[in-house]
């Protein structure tokens, strides 16, 4: 796959648009996810993960084939989400419900006789909490958590990705770990 | 805490995968003792383990045709070029067509004057080509934009384009071509357009069939 990405990639530095149409078929779901993970609501995932594929379009010529093209479409991907966490109200995510979820309330879940409606619940209900307490941290530490627990990179990848040394990758992930320790130690 | 601050570096350098055989040894000896580091190592491997049972989402149904929508436009060479590689003989069949059609368009449109093809005998007033009384022309005989008279005969096939055949005496009922029985050959004539194509269609494979 990666061969026909880089091949992709080739045909759209030549000008051929429509060679892009399956570049963006084959990332959009990791890339829409990372958005997600990040900002905390579907609707601005969608036009965060949109702009990052446009922009990188746009800059196309500047991507060296050498290297990963899923590394460079993450750091354009992550610095897209953290300009837009920077421009916003920096309270608007606390009080914004996560979409996708239908909130299961205290009421239905004790009236539930049958236990896997209710574990199931419990289990999002979890998922949900996990997912704020992640949309919490400072973006530059979120980032960081997101690519080296969820999305599973390793720390060279994230530094590459990041385009910041290792030592402050490890820092960082240092410094997320801990913050997530206090607020996940009594889940 | 601060008696601890080396066993939590150790800590996290332990979950990077980074400690080295003496560090090792060091934190091992020091989670033995200590229960609030062994709390906190497990603590931590625990939110680890917590991360990754986060939503699975997926991109909106419609997220490719969008972007695509969005993206500036591609230089137009390129569009005609990937046409050409995606369907290499019908563009191909369609350029040569185009060519073609304007090809016979410009000849056809090219000019109004009197051609005649060259033929010994034959004679030309104003806009009318003669074939006298008493003259055989060997040959065919081609005429574009005048009228023919033929009074004497023609040994060969007649091409009139773009003109009339002009009889003395216009015989009622009768039809053209009893007028033109010292025509040997075949007599065309040709004044619509269509007509013009096919000749040209004709003389076309005539030439290419003619080994």
């Amino acid at each position: 796959m990666e061969q026909v990405i880089r091949d992709k990639i080739r045909q759209v530095k030549k000008g051929d648009q429509s060679a892009f149409e399956d570049v963006i078929a084959f990332y959009q779901d990791k890339i829409y996810r990372h958005c997600f993970r990040m900002i905390g609501n579907a609707h601005e995932a969608e036009d965060i993960a949109q702009e990052a594929f446009i922009r990188a379009y746009i800059n196309i010529h500047s991507f060296d084939d050498r290297r990963k093209f899923s590394t460079w479409l993450y750091r354009i991907a992550t610095n897209v989400t953290i300009d837009h966490i920077r421009k916003r109200k920096p309270d608007y995510f606390l009080d914004d419900k996560i979409k996708g979820t239908e909130g299961l309330d205290m009421y239905s879940r004790l009236i539930s006789n049958t236990p896997s409606p209710g574990e199931e619940a419990e289990s999002r209900e979890l998922q949900r909490y996990i997912h704020q307490e992640i949309t919490r941290l400072p973006p530059k530490y979120r980032s960081i958590i997101i690519l080296r627990y969820i999305e599973e990179f390793s720390l060279q990848e994230i530094s590459n990705t990041m385009d910041i040394p290792l030592g402050t990758v490890k820092t960082r992930i240092h410094r997320a770990r801990e913050a997530l320790r206090k607020k996940l130690r009594y889940v | 805490m601060n008696c601890h601050d080396k066993a939590h570096r150790l800590i996290h350098t332990y979950l990077d995968g980074d400690l080295s055989k003496a560090e090792e040894k060091i934190l091992s000896s020091h989670l033995e003792e200590c229960e609030a580091c062994q709390r906190h190592l497990y603590e931590l491997k625990r939110t680890i383990t917590l991360l990754p049972s986060t939503e699975q989402v997926s991109a909106p149904a419609d997220f490719t045709k969008n972007v695509m929508q969005k993206l500036p436009a591609e230089k137009k060479r390129v569009t005609y070029l990937r046409m050409w590689k995606a369907h290499p003989l019908v563009v191909s069949a369609a350029l040569l067509f185009i060519f073609m059609i304007s090809g016979v368009f410009a000849t056809w449109h090219q000019d109004s004057e009197l051609v005649v093809s060259k033929q010994e005998g034959l004679m030309i007033e104003e806009n009318t080509v003669i074939v006298p009384a008493d003259v055989t022309v060997s040959g065919d005989v081609y005429v574009k934009n005048g009228d023919l008279r033929i009074d004497g005969s023609v040994d060969g096939n007649v091409t009139l384009i773009n003109g009339r055949l002009i009889e003395d005496e216009p015989r009622q009922g009768e039809p053209l071509m009893a007028s033109v029985g010292e025509v040997s050959g075949e007599l065309k004539q040709i004044d619509q357009f269509f007509d013009w194509i096919w000749y040209q269609v004709e003389y076309v494979f005539q030439n290419v069939f003619r080994f």
